[in-house]
């Protein structure tokens, strides 16, 4: 196991570019779920505005 | 008409669209989750230690299917810019623009771990080697494409300005795929070819195009995830859109 985690003298260049492959592509998958609820709280908000406006 | 070709004009409708990408995106990411999975024990426990790279080759697993993502979404993006430009397809401006950030990501990746390889087996982080320096374009190029498209109020006209400069910018991707036959540089030559025989073992190449096939699946679930939210924004005022928001008290007028 430790020899396997040690990539025999290359674990400093081949654990960080495995990091590097999941913390960028789980960024690009989360950041669609962010925008997603903050447009349909946006889209919403003016829903209730525009009711608002028509019946006093 | 032919029922492909009436399901494909389907397709352009967003909210058909919405909803046909709604059910795919699970799937998607269930079928990458799972090639990744494949493609990484493959790729850390099965395949050999390179003879002459030691481990250092397996960087490998994540260097080239993004590269070739990187590419594949550049590609993408230039067909759908063509479309949006040619025949004014709203989804089509959509799927250009979705495509571009996860491009970028995928550049971005293959940069970063190319660097990590390029230290121990070439000795230096950087190089202005032609392969290395065209791909450096390519991330640029996203990154115009996203500054354009970010910097025009109007999302159509965005859409289509940014387009039009992705579709310029086609002009370096023969020049990534090549720049390694053309300059006899540093960077490798190809070792992985659709037409004609890899040069490379079976064992350290099934785990490669597993990862090829996972980084696909990711790549449209990402798409179709990004065009949703897209399409959400642009029809925003349209009545399907309206449809999907949690009914209110004031919605019965």
């Amino acid at each position: 196991m430790t020899d396997f985690l040690a990539m025999h003298g290359y674990a400093a260049y081949v654990w960080p570019a495995y990091a590097v492959f999941a913390i960028v592509l789980f960024a690009d998958a989360i950041a669609p779920v962010f925008a997603r609820r903050r447009i349909l709280r946006d889209i919403a908000a003016r829903a209730r505005r525009a009711a608002s406006r028509k019946s006093p | 008409m032919n029922p492909l070709v009436l399901w494909f004009h389907k397709l352009g409708s967003p909210p058909y669209f919405y909803s046909f990408a709604g059910r795919w995106i699970p799937w998607l990411y269930g079928i990458a989750l799972v090639a990744a999975a494949f493609g990484f024990y493959g790729a850390l426990f099965t395949a050999p230690a390179d003879y002459q790279q030691g481990d250092s080759f397996r960087i490998m697993y994540v260097h080239v299917p993004c590269a070739w993502m990187g590419l594949f979404a550049y590609l993408f993006m230039a067909v759908n810019g063509f479309i949006a430009l040619v025949w004014r397809i709203k989804l089509s401006e959509t799927l250009a623009m979705a495509s571009a950030p996860i491009g970028a990501a995928f550049t971005f990746i293959t940069l970063v771990t190319g660097s990590l390889w390029g230290k121990p087996t070439w000795g230096t982080w950087w190089t202005w080697d032609a392969r290395l320096t065209s791909e450096l374009v390519l991330l640029f190029l996203y990154f115009g494409v996203i500054g354009l498209y970010h910097a025009i109020e109007d999302r159509r006209q965005a859409a289509r300005a940014a387009a039009f400069l992705a579709l310029i910018g086609v002009v370096n991707l023969p020049i990534v795929h090549y720049s390694v036959i053309w300059w006899n540089t540093l960077h490798q030559g190809q070792t992985v070819s659709l037409i004609g025989p890899s040069k490379i073992a079976p064992s350290m190449l099934w785990p490669l195009l597993t990862l090829a096939i996972a980084t696909h699946m990711y790549f449209f679930a990402s798409l179709f995830a990004r065009a949703r939210v897209a399409l959400l924004e642009l029809e925003s005022g349209k009545e399907w859109v309206r449809a999907l928001l949690p009914v209110t008290e004031t919605s019965h007028d």
